[in-house]
């Protein structure tokens, strides 16, 4: 064999590698851009409305992701504590996907209406308030900060650039939640939280 | 998935192995025998006077690239890989879960039912059940009512006689099952920060604790006006409305009179989630056993 010519030519061998290890992704990843069950939204999918979509923004700047996944796996034991497994078709408008790799918390994939309002904001001015043995850091600081919503129609409209079905109305609106300055980033971050994994139930 | 798209999936699949398999053996050197047939050839790449051997690859690392091959073809067979093709075991991951939760029902159904069948105030007193609820209770109530029950600051303590919506066994079926909302609205724009004042130094003069009479005299009659509904005309409460017994001394949203104020000022609106749409019937029924249970111990 003349492998010769592939070892002193880096460029090709680079090349060549790249050819062997794309057909794993091939045959793995590309079928799921055209199946139905990863593009089509489940019944009753809307796009975030615009605090929980800053909510959401705001979960990803506080690194939520690095303790608590939103994946729940099809485990009895998974679904006996969190509830239905999650399905490709719930996340269909999640650009980024938030599944997370590590729980070192819970599962937040169907935290939604779990528990209350006030039980969220007080766990995240200290979780120790309501979980004595909980070592999550405390977020003050989200119950000062205002969201000022100045780039929500901006975020809007790049979620529509790759398939989030939002209207005109829709991004035009944008701002209107967070006139007057009302909108904390508690209150995002909460209304973000109270609307996960409510479209699919399972009595266990 | 589209016929298409199967194939697609079958034949890289199946295209990957068989170039792995013909890689395998195309660039084999020679017989593997595990002894030395001749001179050993070089591949004629010379550094610095050090010739580089052209061996063939070990006999058990050549068997170990073929023993992969084998079982990547029986595993393909078995379980899903080759696109539409599920394998001939009809394994899938939902299916698994199903097959989890079934044989789990088959073994703890039976238990749940048994214990469905007894009244809340007999299973009250039956160990067993008392456990099965502890653990419910510990999974899906103690983040908020405490694991023992005895609540947390605008979380309501379950293990004492007190009770806001009502502590008969029904009626704590109701209140895990449906979930509970509280409305108490915002009286500060209503009746202004002395009012607030004067109706705190009259609750508190239902409990018996320390307040200035004239200003509870004043706060009596804006009491009468805006606070009975709810709370009824003697303050001891409407269990119907979730309002509590202000007369008992025992304060939710804590009792110091700056909390109290604060609660009249801006209202509370407590919520307990409901649950019937995540636990079963049954479950519900060892919770409300578990917690009925609580408040009858000897405090």
């Amino acid at each position: 064999m003349k492998h010769d010519i592939i070892e002193k030519n880096i460029g090709l061998m680079i090349l060549l590698i790249l050819v062997a290890i794309s057909f794993g992704g091939l045959a793995q990843i590309v079928p799921l851009f055209f199946s139905t069950e990863t593009t089509q939204p489940i019944d009753g999918l809307k796009p975030y409305p615009p605090v929980a979509l800053e909510g959401r923004d705001i979960y990803i700047r506080e690194g939520c992701t690095v303790c608590h996944t939103q994946m729940i796996r099809p485990f009895r034991a998974e679904t006996e504590r969190y509830g239905h497994y999650s399905v490709a078709s719930e996340g269909v408008y999640e650009h980024p996907f938030l599944w997370g790799s590590k729980r070192t918390g819970p599962d937040l994939a169907r935290v939604g209406k779990r528990y209350s309002d006030d039980w969220h904001r007080a766990h995240l001015y200290n979780p120790r308030d309501v979980v004595p043995e909980s070592n999550m850091p405390a977020f003050p600081w989200l119950f000062e900060n205002v969201v000022t919503g100045e780039h929500t129609a901006d975020k809007m409209r790049a979620l529509r650039a790759v398939g989030v079905p939002y209207t005109d109305e829709d991004i035009a609106n944008a701002a209107k939640p967070f006139e007057g300055g009302k909108v904390k980033e508690v209150d995002a971050l909460v209304t973000y939280l109270q609307q996960l994994g409510l479209l699919l139930k399972q009595n266990r | 998935m589209s016929t298409f798209w199967s194939l697609w999936i079958i034949v890289i699949v199946v295209g990957s192995i068989g170039g792995c398999t013909w890689l395998l053996f195309a660039t084999r050197k020679m017989k593997v025998t595990g002894e030395d047939v001749g001179e050993t050839p070089t591949t004629g790449h010379i550094y610095d006077g050090i010739e580089e051997y052209d061996n063939p690859l070990p006999a058990w690392w050549f068997k170990m690239f073929i023993a992969t091959v084998i079982f990547a073809v029986i595993y393909l067979i078995l379980f899903p890989g080759l696109g539409n093709f599920g394998g001939l075991l009809g394994w899938t991951s939902t299916g698994k879960w199903q097959e989890e939760v079934d044989a789990a029902e088959a073994k703890y159904g039976v238990i749940y039912d048994q214990f469905a069948k007894m009244p809340i105030e007999e299973l009250a007193g039956t160990p067993e059940a008392l456990k099965m609820g502890r653990r419910l209770f510990a999974n899906n109530c103690a983040v908020c009512h405490g694991s023992d029950g005895r609540g947390a600051y605008g979380f309501p303590n379950l293990s004492d006689d007190d009770w806001l919506y009502g502590g008969t066994p029904a009626k704590i079926v109701e209140t895990i099952t449906l979930g509970r909302a509280a409305a108490m609205p915002t009286w500060g724009s209503v009746i202004g920060e002395e009012g607030v004042n004067n109706v705190t130094n009259y609750v508190f003069s239902l409990s018996g604790r320390d307040h200035n009479e004239a200003a509870a005299k004043k706060g009596e009659k804006i009491f009468a006006t805006y606070c009975t509904a709810c709370h009824g005309p003697d303050g001891k409460g409407i269990q119907a409305l979730g309002a509590p017994n202000l007369t008992d001394n025992i304060w939710l949203y804590g009792g110091s009179p700056e909390l109290v104020k604060h609660t009249i000022r801006s209202g509370r609106n407590g919520v307990m989630p409901a649950q019937g749409d995540k636990l079963k019937a049954s479950k519900i029924h060892l919770l409300a056993a578990y917690v009925y249970s609580l408040s009858q111990r000897p405090q």
